[in-house]
């Protein structure tokens, strides 16, 4: 028996490092049966996304619309999967739709569209979106005196766009505190390892330099993802950035760092291999 | 007309606590009065277009009505990718206004001209796209703008530009402003251009041709009912715009009138698929392009024989 997917309700002491297990299963699963692609940085960020949506997060599935919820953005919007993995399994809507993704008709595009499922706040798939658009809703809260949060998860070729650092140079100007953005530092993009291609380390010092509360996390560490995270309660008048060191295809010892994943599915052979490496099988 | 947006914008943002003024670090001291009266809602976001676009959006799409505002080649090139995604597509009811349009900086170099603004603007899906004719226009279209619940571009002026209109007219998106009876030809003017077009039209009356002239400022949505009337009832119809002859004004009513197979005869004044590189102020412009009333009245009555 292998486990399958279920809604992981966040009370009840629930196993946050099982759940994370559970989604990249699915996530292999859904590259494999729907021919998507993008599971190495979809693996990459599950942890960061177990720590918001488990941990962080004030939201209620059942009210995907409340305007006083706390907003996440997957501004990496090519890891579609990962969240409406995530989504599904935290209750925002039936775990079948996952069974549909990238299907003609289906709500679930291989990069999200608008409003097209409960808890999708953005169509994104064009890096560099996510920021400016998230400063702006944070800046909505201020103006209508509503206290959510607003949280932005970037890849690291993402900052190679120029808007990142138009938003990151606007954010401190206006102390914007209530705005968190993680960066899923796995050190790959499309092509190349992505500290040649453009000059990207020190993220946390750029971050820093340009007046943010800015620290690095093991972005698969879920407590040091969420503890990070839990910065923002301080309010402490800086916007908050978290450089997540994070490996590309993490959990499956064969797609771990290796770039081919970028693009690449795994075979039904490959998906079984997936199942015993994340201990699922029984 | 930067001056009547300042103004408007200020009065209506004093009743409309959703309305964000967004610049992009210009209007010095323009928006002083709108600083005062409403506290918190007027956001100097820099020389950053794409991010003041997308923080825009997200206003937008939380409530608030963000209008962005700076001069027309950073409000709408340098942002294009941002007012498609994160405006268009998501539907997001923002308020785009560009300043200093066409020509109004002639002086300044092409990096300052656009004529291409509407055209760009105009292919996005659920973008509107106004060139007001004066300041009283300008009220109009702001006033509409925030009553619709799409994307909306509004191109307008510098300062200084005559009022046509004797007082603000009734203004809907869409719907053509009449301004003069005329039975021979029709005269369609969108923004700055129509004291041009009035005057051709004077001149046009002296020589025996009655010219209709319209303020056509909503280039999107076309006001069809007029055009259809306007093709069945003219021996020529001319569009008059400061934008290029490539995908403008006339550029959307060729499209129309080829798909409604309408008949008669269009001709279009606009100016030239090139760059202006003479050095010279906003009338030398125009009449390098042919866009002053003796050489529209001179082609209009070439297209009538």
């Amino acid at each position: 028996m292998t486990h399958s997917l279920e809604v992981y309700p966040p009370e009840n002491g629930v196993d946050l490092d099982f759940v994370a297990r559970a989604i990249r299963f699915k996530l292999v699963q859904i590259s494999h049966a729907a021919g998507t692609a993008h599971l190495g940085g979809a693996l990459s960020c599950v942890d960061i996304l177990v720590a918001a949506y488990w941990k962080i997060l004030r939201i209620d599935p059942a009210k995907p619309d409340d305007p006083l919820r706390d907003r996440f953005i997957l501004s990496k919007g090519h890891a579609a999967t990962a969240l409406y993995t995530t989504l599904a399994a935290r209750g925002y809507f039936p775990l079948q739709w996952l069974d549909t993704i990238a299907q003609h008709g289906s709500p679930l595009a291989e990069q999200p569209a608008p409003r097209c499922a409960p808890g999708v706040e953005l169509a994104t798939g064009s890096l560099g979106h996510g920021l400016p658009t998230g400063l702006g809703m944070a800046l909505a809260a201020r103006i209508q005196r509503q206290d959510y949060r607003v949280f932005v998860l970037m890849s690291d070729g993402e900052c190679n766009e120029g808007t990142v650092w138009e938003a990151a140079l606007f954010a401190p100007a206006h102390k914007l505190d209530q705005l968190v953005v993680i960066v899923d530092y796995n050190k790959w993009q499309a092509t190349g390892r992505s500290n040649e291609i453009m000059a990207l380390p020190s993220l946390r010092e750029k971050f820093a330099a340009f007046g943010w509360d800015a620290s690095e996390v093991d972005g698969h560490n879920i407590a040091q993802v969420t503890a990070a995270m839990q910065r923002v309660n301080t309010r402490g008048g800086k916007p908050i950035a978290i450089i997540a060191h994070t490996v590309k295809g993490k959990g499956i010892s064969f797609m771990e760092d290796d770039n081919n994943w970028h693009y690449r599915q795994p075979t039904a052979e490959e998906v079984e291999k997936a199942a015993v490496e994340l201990k699922l099988k029984s | 007309m930067r001056n009547a947006f300042a103004k408007q914008i200020t009065e209506l943002a004093q009743t409309d606590p959703r309305i964000v003024m967004l610049s992009g670090d210009i209007g010095n001291r323009l928006f002083d009065n709108l600083k005062a009266k409403c506290p918190g809602r007027f956001f100097n976001c820099g020389v950053a277009e794409a991010n003041m676009m997308g923080m825009a959006a997200g206003m937008a799409l939380s409530g608030l009505r963000p209008v962005c505002y700076t001069i027309t080649p950073f409000i709408t090139y340098r942002c294009m990718e941002q007012i498609r995604v994160d405006v268009c597509y998501h539907h997001a009811p923002v308020v785009i206004v560009g300043t200093g349009s066409g020509y109004s900086y002639a002086s300044l170099g092409a990096t300052h001209h656009s004529c291409e603004d509407m055209g760009m603007l105009r292919l996005l899906p659920g973008m509107a796209v106004i060139a007001p004719a004066d300041s009283l226009e300008v009220r109009g279209a702001l006033a509409a703008a925030f009553r619709q619940d799409n994307p909306v571009y509004i191109r307008i002026g510098k300062k200084g530009e005559p009022n046509v209109h004797a007082s603000e007219p009734v203004f809907e998106i869409g719907k053509a402003i009449p301004l003069r009876e005329g039975t021979d030809v029709a005269l369609l003017c969108a923004g700055t251009m129509l004291p041009v077009a009035l005057a051709a039209a004077e001149l046009l009356g002296r020589e025996g041709v009655s010219a209709f002239v319209a303020s056509f400022h909503t280039i999107k949505p076309l006001d069809t009912a007029l055009l259809q009337e306007a093709f069945a009832k003219y021996k020529v119809v001319a569009t008059i715009e400061e934008h290029s002859i490539l995908g403008g004004l006339g550029g959307a009513i060729a499209e129309w009138k080829a798909d409604a197979n309408a008949p008669g005869r269009l001709v279009r004044f606009a100016t030239a698929d090139e760059f202006l590189h003479a050095t010279c102020e906003q009338d030398e412009a125009r009449e390098h392009f042919g866009l002053t009333a003796p050489a529209i009245a001179a082609r209009v009555r070439q297209a009538l024989h």
